[in-house]
């Protein structure tokens, strides 16, 4: 177990920039969870950690060592693969024992070792199997039964479930999250699956371009999303954004035109100037209202039934189109005009930048 | 009571059957081409070899003469066909082993996506698209006793140059230099495309799991490619046993019959003593041999597996 200390990390490929100074603190026994679209840069760190990438400035510390010119092999860090990448000719008791045996660990410690991640890990059944004999889920336990036998200080995932089916995926995000409760060790996991890192990760840290956009607990990141990328990004359905104007601010509330017949009253935790901003409403916060209230209205486009909640797409006119969810089933149908109620409180305004105003506790 | 009788179709009324039917005749059609050129070039001169071969055939004129199995037996007497069967096992059990090694070694060292090892990749491929009558001469000029290169070099050092293609235990080995030089590139370029279907990822796996470069090699590297080398050597063997050209051009199989390959003995036999029948069963022997040593390698291979 570890700390992990990034400091104005850059990478380079030739006139492509990857990375953008990251700096970054990794608690130790941390889970952290580093999630953003395609080619955010997110893979590149990991790698940049593992020592497979080449630093191009900036500097890596490993509980207090500065690793930049180290080899991989010997920064103490164990890597899940996106694609397993298990040695297809071993069986998987010799895919986990293979760094052990090649440091020279006598045979019995190696089977001591490899028994004790088959018996966390449930696949003492599979050690004589060879990788083309094991389903998705077993070749990824395989996976990371060969990193837990190296004992490292640092476990790295490198999108480890993203090829697995939607079940087994839900399954081993459990599973991974049990194993960092009962061996507590850091652990950096990469995903573009917002769900992943909501569930799993004691911090998120979201980036997009390169960059590092914002980094915290998971439901901290929900609640006070920093600017508009972060707001959209978490979150399934997203958050929605409506066009609004602030025509004033009293007493710690904006009032924010939405085009409804009435403003929207936010509650700021700043002075902020009169002018356009983006309203950020998550569907969660928008609700049906009875006939003549509620601030919007439109005309509903598609309805998903979820079973425990209904999503409606709502058009309400010039293209712009809201999601709202409702609790369990919902009654509207398809065409039906509606009107939905939002819950000031609960909108977060977005200045022309796309930064959040900050908010204050109402 | 009434029993109801439903109408089975039959097995050609029934839709898949004949869709099935229609869609073999359709492979077969596809199929054709190369079955009508796999058939008169190949089966039947397979068949007619062998036919020849239980005649006292002559190349020109007329003669021939049903002997049975007396050719064959001719061959087992025939001192300068065990000499050329001992020649050329030599030379395949000398060319086909370092073939396979040094082409491994090339493909390795080129195996990176730079300019330089593409370049580099190129020059090894190159000398494949010589013809065999380039590659000796430009051999012969480097092996040659008196004025070739090495001789230059050796007189260089204050050695006495040596006349490879003319000395009793050079000449064989240098024929071996001179295919391994014109023959690498194919090889090469098989391990190579064999080398790039291994996962980048193995090999980042193995860095973390403190792989050396030997173990990377023999425990990641070899184990991915073993299709590739079986296939390697299967070619090679098969080729090698056809040596030729180099004997004919280098050596003219001497000396003293130490170089005089078992093909070049075999067209000597058919096309200048015109004896196409003891010809065509010494072919047909070395058909025999190349396809239990191919069969040998295969079953050697599976077994690994």
């Amino acid at each position: 177990m570890a700390t992990v200390v990034l400091t104005d990390l850059t990478k380079r490929y030739g006139a492509f920039q990857a990375l953008h100074g990251a700096s970054l603190r990794i608690e130790d026994g941390e889970f952290i969870v580093f999630v953003g679209p395609s080619g955010c840069g997110k893979s590149t760190l990991l790698r940049m950690i593992a020592g497979l990438e080449s630093i191009t400035s900036g500097e890596i510390r490993i509980d207090g060592e500065r690793v930049n010119e180290t080899l991989a092999r010997h920064r103490g860090v164990s890597m899940v693969f996106q694609n397993y990448a298990l040695y297809p000719h071993m069986t998987a008791a010799e895919n986990m024992g293979f760094g052990l045996s090649n440091i020279g660990t006598p045979k019995a410690e190696i089977e001591t070792r490899v028994g004790e991640a088959a018996r966390i890990l449930r696949i003492e059944p599979l050690l004589k199997r060879k990788p083309h004999e094991l389903s998705g889920g077993q070749r990824q336990r395989v996976a990371i039964g060969r990193a837990i036998v190296r004992k490292p200080k640092v476990f790295l995932f490198d999108e480890p479930l993203s090829n697995l089916d939607a079940a087994l995926r839900v399954q081993m995000r459990a599973e991974l999250a049990r194993l960092h409760q009962s061996i507590g060790a850091t652990m950096i996991y990469v995903t573009h699956d917002q769900v992943e890192a909501m569930t799993m990760a004691d911090r998120i840290v979201i980036m997009r371009e390169g960059h590092i956009e914002q980094v915290g607990a998971p439901l901290d990141l929900y609640r006070n999303p920093r600017n508009l990328f972060v707001a959209g990004f978490l979150g399934s359905p997203k958050m929605n954004f409506l066009d609004g104007r602030v025509k004033e601010v009293s007493a710690g509330r904006a009032m924010v035109d939405i085009g409804a017949a009435t403003p929207l009253a936010v509650p700021v935790g700043r002075a902020i100037e009169p002018g356009p901003v983006t309203v950020g409403i998550r569907p969660e916060h928008l609700r049906l209202a009875p006939n003549g209230s509620g601030e919007l209205a439109g005309r509903v486009d598609v309805v998903e039934q979820l079973g425990n909640s209904t999503l409606l797409y709502i058009d309400l006119g010039g293209q712009t189109q809201v999601v709202a969810e409702e609790g369990g089933e919902c009654p509207a149908r398809l065409g039906e005009t509606v009107r939905l109620a939002v819950a000031p409180a609960a909108a977060h305004l977005f200045d022309a930048r796309g930064e959040a105003v900050a908010r204050s506790v109402s | 009571m009434t029993i109801t009788t439903t109408a089975t179709p039959t097995l050609a009324e029934h839709p898949s059957v004949v869709t099935g039917r229609s869609s073999a005749w359709t492979a077969y059609l596809f199929l054709a081409p190369f079955l009508l050129v796999y058939l008169i070039f190949l089966v039947y001169p397979l068949f007619k070899g062998f036919w020849i071969s239980l005649h006292d055939w002559e190349l020109v004129g007329g003669y021939r003469e049903y002997i049975g199995f007396l050719n064959y037996e001719d061959l087992w007497y025939d001192p300068l066909f065990w000499r050329t069967v001992r020649n050329t096992l030599t030379f395949v059990a000398l060319t086909v082993p370092a073939m396979t090694v040094l082409a491994l070694a090339l493909a390795l060292g080129v195996n990176r996506h730079t300019r330089t090892h593409g370049v580099l990749r190129g020059i090894f491929f190159a000398s494949s698209v010589f013809s065999v009558s380039v590659v000796t001469l430009v051999w012969q000029m480097v092996l040659n006793g008196d004025r070739g290169l090495i001789a230059h070099f050796l007189r260089s050092l204050g050695m006495a140059p040596v006349d490879f293609l003319g000395h009793s235990f050079w000449a064989m080995p240098s024929l071996v230099v001179t295919t391994l030089w014109w023959a690498v590139g194919l090889p090469m370029a098989l391990f190579l495309a064999g080398l790039q279907q291994i996962p980048g990822e193995l090999y980042e796996a193995a860095e973390l799991d403190n792989a050396s470069r030997w173990t990377v090699l023999t425990k990641i590297t070899l184990p991915a490619i073993r299709r590739t080398v079986m296939l390697v050597v299967v070619l090679q063997i098969v080729l090698q046993f056809q040596v030729f050209g180099q004997a004919l051009l280098m050596t003219q199989g001497g000396p003293g019959d130490r170089t005089r390959t078992l093909v070049q003995y075999i067209y000597h036999t058919a096309f200048r003593d015109w004896q196409v029948g003891y010809a065509s069963a010494m072919a047909l022997l070395l058909f025999a041999l190349m396809f239990l040593a191919s069969m040998l390698q295969l079953y050697i291979g599976r077994r690994e597996d």
